[in-house]
């Protein structure tokens, strides 16, 4: 499979502040790619660099085959963008501005877009001021989704929408992938991310700590268990790859790294099981454990000072 | 302002402390305008207590005075562009030939301060995190004002403190005068602020206002020549003017400037507390569903019409104005060496006439300058607020996005000079040719003042504004005051317009016309290469 989106090593500062320093990102064709880290991580930064709008100070960068930077026009007929703040003009409809966005992208489905401005129950002959944030964020999604385009780049797209609406979003990008089109999400919204990404990426400072398939990621992590036992447990805190292990008499909970999970389950069954759950790392937690490490570190980083 | 619809009422109780938080948010308006206020202030100060000693040394006897005053006042054009003169002093001088035009730039001065800190802030939304504080209903327009009273009384203490040497209470009045024109526009502009949603056209409204305030002051004053015209009586510039600093004051006509602001800023807080926050008396109407913009240049367009559309009206009234007052004012300069020889280093050396016609169209071409500027930047407002990233990120190159704004911006210079020299040829009745080549002429030094606002944005951008306005401003500083002050040409090159032959009258000079336009060409290309190789800020 060709990739839509390819970074490998970039860099760019602002000054003194180093914005992104040695990012990583893939995006296969044809998947939705989720695009997460903590406030300040770079994502907005990685877009921009995407989109030609920022020169990136050094490493490689090809999103459908194109360069971003020199072959920024060309590119930009098979790309539609929604950042995560859409200021839209004074005196503009909203309707004026979705037909502008897409004759300038090269193209608009007429079906499409009225189609979308039912679903998405969006007024377009309502002037740019008087928009809310979650109906200037529509204005953006309507005019991206009825772009005849390749691939999407969605900058935390659902910040404003109402839960109704972020279901119609979710719909659409569903639509999206089924037509073949490419998606790169960041979104700070986990279950929206859960319920549309093939695969994710998660930077942090600038550079990508993790990536992969849920599945992949999930593997990485800890799964709990609660389990209620015939005898009293054996061993349990000695076994690798154990944490928060809490015994109440027959009663246990635990934590357990997933691909450690056999030999929890082995201990368990030598004492008897009565009943077992088992449930797998929630996104949050994932995150958390990424977003937090984050927090440690800086926090580490205070103290050495 | 007939067409008022009911806009929802607000509740009529204004909370327990309706003025509670004004006195932070004033701080916070006064840090905000830290650099701009004192600019403001210094530029209308200085413009009167410069012309002390430029006056002082052109006319510096009672004699010569008492003859400018004579000629000054029996000359309709001069009457209706400055107003008569009232005394032979020189402060009476200084008043006449300065007072009328600090009074315009004062209530500019104030009418953007109030916009600024109420309608701007609603329209942009941070009033709104304001208001959830411990912030009273009336405390922003409070503050804004309060702001504008700061400025104005700055203003009014100035001028009293520079004029003293001339003797104390006509400097007092003329400073009141200023600084009260002001305060009156303040409180328009805090009715026009409370009547559109749109700070932009809150703005307009209030120079609308003040345009018409000017025009009737002129049209009085060309009809009478002690400023007794009901037309004069109807305009507040005519109230200052009629005030008569250095010529037996009449106090009471400051007292009823005193009453209007009071009246308006009644009028002001009333409205503020009939409506919602945010919500505006004026409706907006909503837009056609389906768009026909289909190119980043008419995008553009759609952006900055209304602009041209003004600009082009302006000018070609403005111009009109002028051409009707040609022949009076030759006939009137004719008669004064020194007057002449003021004309003659502000326009060219042939005929007084096209002297004349030549200074206009140098004012025209100076102005047209902040056309320009204003147009380019409209770039950097689109980019820092947040609009250009988007279009950039659609099939749209940088330099295509840029040219869009720039063609309206250049090629609008061009339209609005033709315009203005349309107006004089007009209002003057003959020279057509002429006229229109003199206004052309202005075009490269205009696009040379915009190339270098284009420059600096596509090089600095963080600095572009505020360069591109000091620069324009510089400009017309150098032109509008340098030749009463007789300053060496060396120093007016370095304006652009220093180097244009005055036309219509002498040769045309091709040399400097070029050297300008390809100086322009560099800046501008330039300034889009740097465009084209930055990074897009927002």
């Amino acid at each position: 499979m060709t990739k839509a989106i390819t970074v490998s090593g970039l860099h760019k500062t602002f000054g003194r502040t180093r914005a992104l320093d040695g990012l990583d990102l893939d995006v296969e064709t044809g998947e939705v790619h989720g695009f997460l880290g903590p406030n300040g991580a770079g994502k907005s930064t990685t877009i921009r660099v995407l989109l030609g709008l920022l020169r990136a100070d050094s490493g490689a960068t090809q999103m459908l085959g194109m360069d971003p930077w020199s072959d920024a026009v060309e590119l930009h007929r098979r790309v539609a963008y929604v950042p995560g703040d859409v200021t839209l003009w004074r005196n503009l409809s909203g309707g004026e501005v979705i037909d502008l966005y897409g004759r300038l992208r090269g193209g608009l489905d007429k079906a499409r877009r009225a189609d979308l401005i039912e679903r998405f129950e969006l007024d377009p002959t309502k002037k740019g001021r008087t928009y809310s944030k979650g109906n200037r964020q529509k204005v953006a999604l309507v005019a991206a989704f009825a772009s005849d385009v390749d691939l999407l780049i969605l900058d935390e797209p659902t910040s404003g929408l109402d839960p109704l609406m972020e279901e119609v979003f979710q719909n659409c990008v569903a639509e999206e992938r089924a037509r073949g089109r490419t998606v790169l999400l960041s979104s700070h919204v986990l279950s929206e991310v859960e319920a549309l990404c093939d695969r994710v990426s998660i930077i942090r400072k600038g550079r990508t700590v993790e990536s992969g398939s849920l599945a992949d990621l999930r593997h990485l992590t800890r799964t709990s268990v609660t389990a209620e036992l015939a005898g009293p447990p054996n061993g349990l805190s000695h076994l690798p790859g154990v944490h928060d292990l809490d015994v109440q008499g027959h009663r246990v909970r635990l934590q357990v790294e997933t691909d450690k999970l056999d030999a929890v389950l082995r201990s368990l069954t030598e004492s008897g099981v009565r009943s077992l759950t088992s449930t797998p790392p929630t996104l949050e937690e994932l995150f958390l454990r990424h977003y937090q490490d984050d927090v440690l570190t800086g926090e580490e980083e205070a103290v050495a000072r | 302002m007939t067409a008022v619809t009911a806009p929802r009422f607000a509740v009529r109780a204004s909370g327990t402390r309706p003025l509670a938080g004004a006195g932070t948010l004033l701080r916070l308006a006064l840090r905000r305008d830290r650099v701009m206020m004192p600019v403001w202030v210094a530029v209308v100060v200085l413009m009167v207590v410069s012309g002390v000693s430029s006056i002082g040394q052109l006319y510096d006897t009672t004699a010569k005075r008492a003859e400018l005053a004579a000629d000054m006042t029996a000359n309709g054009s001069m009457r209706a562009m400055y107003g008569p003169v009232f005394g032979d002093s020189l402060g009476a001088i200084v008043t006449w030939r300065f007072g009328g035009f600090a009074a315009v730039l004062a209530a500019v001065m104030s009418l953007m301060i109030v916009v600024r800190h109420t309608r701007e802030e609603e329209e942009t939304g941070r009033h709104e995190l304001l208001a959830s504080a411990v912030v009273g209903r009336r405390a922003p327009l409070t503050a804004a004002l309060l702001a504008a009273l700061v400025a104005n009384t700055a203003v009014a203490l100035l001028i009293t403190a520079g004029l003293s040497g001339q003797g104390t209470a006509g400097a007092l009045a003329l400073g009141l005068a200023i600084g009260g024109i002001g305060m009156l526009f303040a409180g328009m502009a805090a009715i026009m602020a409370q009547l559109t949603e749109s700070a932009r056209f809150a703005r307009g409204l209030t120079a609308a206002v003040l345009g018409a305030a000017f025009l009737l002051r002129a049209t009085g004053d060309s009809a009478s020549d002690d400023g007794s015209s009901v037309l004069t009586w109807l305009s507040p510039l005519g109230w200052a003017e009629n005030a008569r600093p250095y010529a037996d004051e009449r106090w009471w006509v400051l007292a009823l400037l005193a009453a209007a602001v009071v009246i308006q800023l009644a009028i002001g807080y009333v409205l503020t507390e009939r409506r919602d926050a945010g919500m505006s008396f004026l409706p907006t109407r909503p837009g056609p569903a389906e768009g026909r913009i289909s190119t980043a240049a008419g995008l553009a367009w759609r952006l900055q019409r209304g602009s041209v559309v003004s600009w082009g009206t302006g000018f070609l009234l403005a111009g009109l104005v002028f051409g009707g007052m040609t022949e009076g004012a030759a006939d009137l300069v004719g008669d004064n060496e020194d007057a002449r020889e003021i004309f003659e280093r502000m326009g060219g050396q042939a005929g007084l006439t096209d002297a004349f016609l030549a200074a206009m169209v140098g004012m025209l071409g100076m102005v047209a300058a902040l056309y320009v500027v204003q147009s380019v930047l409209r770039l950097s407002a689109e980019e820092t607020s947040g609009r250009a990233e988007p279009v950039l990120a659609n099939a749209v190159g940088r330099l295509r996005w840029a040219s869009g704004h720039l063609l309206i911006a250049f090629g609008g210079a061009v339209l609005v000079m033709l315009l203005g020299g349309l107006g004089l040829a007009l209002g003057y009745g003959k020279e057509f040719g002429p006229v229109l080549g003199a206004s052309l002429v202005q075009v490269p030094a205009i696009w040379t003042l915009g190339a270098l606002a284009l420059f600096l944005y596509g090089m600095f951008p963080k600095a572009s504004v505020a360069a591109g306005w000091a620069a324009s401003g510089l400009a017309l500083a150098l032109g509008w005051i340098g030749p009463a002050l007789d300053i060496p040409q060396a120093v007016m090159n370095v304006s652009p317009f220093g180097h244009l032959p005055k036309l219509p009258g002498p040769e045309m000079a091709w040399t400097p016309v070029v050297v300008l336009a390809v100086v322009a060409a560099g800046l501008a290309a330039a300034g889009m290469t740097g465009l084209r190789r930055r990074d897009v800020t927002t």
